[in-house]
């Protein structure tokens, strides 16, 4: 045991997320998807571009979801599987994928909450297998390392930018 | 849990400011905010009290820039160090990859520095990790006040070491921030390991980049 372990995130998971989340898009008719793991990262978006700070985003669906998740123990629930969140003219819906990640969709007043719950439904199905077996590779393979020369040159950034 | 993404080609790294209340966690993090350049910083986030008390925590996203083709960013968290918002602090270490415990060096605070940590070892192994196996730094805050601890007595308090049971580690190491002094030696027939420690001024900025400057290097050979 020592802290969280690294985890990669392959071109191929990403197209296929991609395609799975442009499908949720056109049939919802919803503006953006994204995925967000657990710890505050983002991992996928698609749509249009999100028009906010996607980092900032990220963390702060993970601990919306985690503050969730909270409320519902206190309750006696095991979790909250999904969030609503109402606005004037754009909302979000948030959905658990796995216990691990997060599927958030952006959408207005051109689709309704119930279609966009129905679509949401069989695509956590979907991303559900994807990262199950995305972790079980992980959980498989040895923590993904980078090129001897990546650690050099991020040390001399890291002099650089928070002086030596 | 660092995140190497082939498909973004990014890698993003989560460290937490952990520590008790009012010891310059959140202070900390605004005085990187101040100080780095705008081209390297995303949005500040605090989620505070009316009173600016941390109610959930702070988040600031620091890019490195592009590295070996991959665009490597910190994702910079505190904790809310009230007591009684233990339920989330537990959240915010989720994923961690590296923790830097500020202390408040003031003598009055030092059972609740204590507490903190004992806190923060008990919250990471219910997440299953150990803070002995993982990028972990102390900052011993507050330098400047009259009444603040000795080094040595904070050191005894909050840094004792851990013992090195893996024989490949047991050699001296020398403390790269101190000359002559050592982050692995042999005491008493045992070795022992201790973290690496700064002493800061966090509102003047002292000590602040030395303590991220080290934790963030562990972070990046976790990777390698």
């Amino acid at each position: 045991m020592s802290g969280a372990a690294s985890w990669s995130f392959r071109e191929d998971d990403a197209v296929r997320i991609q395609a799975i989340l442009e499908q949720l898009l056109a049939e919802a008719n919803a503006r953006t998807a994204l995925v967000v793991d657990r710890a505050g990262q983002m991992l996928a978006t698609a749509g249009e571009q999100p028009d906010f700070d996607p980092v900032a985003f990220a963390s702060l669906t993970a601990a919306d979801f985690s503050a969730n998740d909270q409320l519902a123990r206190m309750l006696g629930e095991p979790e909250f599987g999904a969030l609503f969140h109402q606005g004037e003219r754009e909302s979000l819906y948030l959905a658990d994928v796995a216990r691990r990640v997060i599927l958030v969709v952006r959408f207005d007043n051109r689709t309704t909450l119930g279609l966009v719950k129905l679509r949401v439904r069989s695509v956590v199905v979907r991303l559900t297998a994807l990262f199950t077996e995305l972790f079980e590779r992980r959980d498989s393979q040895p923590p993904p390392k980078v090129e001897a020369a990546f650690l050099g040159e991020a040390e001399d950034e890291i002099d650089k930018l928070f002086g030596s | 849990m660092s995140l190497i993404n082939y498909a973004s080609r990014e890698i993003n790294c989560k460290l937490v400011y952990y520590g008790p209340g009012l010891g310059g966690k959140t202070t900390n993090l605004e005085y990187i905010y101040e100080k780095v350049s705008p081209s390297s910083k995303g949005k500040m986030i605090s989620l505070a009290t009316e009173t600016e008390r941390t109610l959930f925590f702070d988040f600031l996203p620091v890019d490195l820039g592009t590295i070996r083709g991959f665009k490597t960013r910190f994702h910079l968290y505190t904790v809310p160090g009230q007591v009684y918002y233990n339920a989330s602090r537990k959240l915010i270490l989720k994923g961690v990859d590296g923790v830097v415990f500020v202390a408040d060096s003031q003598i009055e605070r030092m059972e609740a520095n204590v507490e903190s940590m004992q806190n923060l070892y008990d919250n990471l192994l219910q997440h299953g990790y150990d803070l002995t196996k993982m990028p972990f730094a102390i900052q011993y805050n507050k330098r400047d006040l009259p009444n603040s601890s000795p080094l040595e007595e904070l050191q005894e308090n909050l840094n004792p070491g851990w013992s090195v049971e893996d024989p490949a580690r047991q050699k001296p190491l020398t403390n790269p921030d101190r000359p002559g002094d050592f982050l692995v030696e042999q005491v008493e027939g045992g070795w022992i390991e201790r973290a690496p420690y700064f002493e800061a001024v966090a509102m003047r900025g002292d000590g602040v980049f030395d303590t991220l400057r080290s934790i963030s290097k562990l972070v990046l050979k976790t990777l390698g």
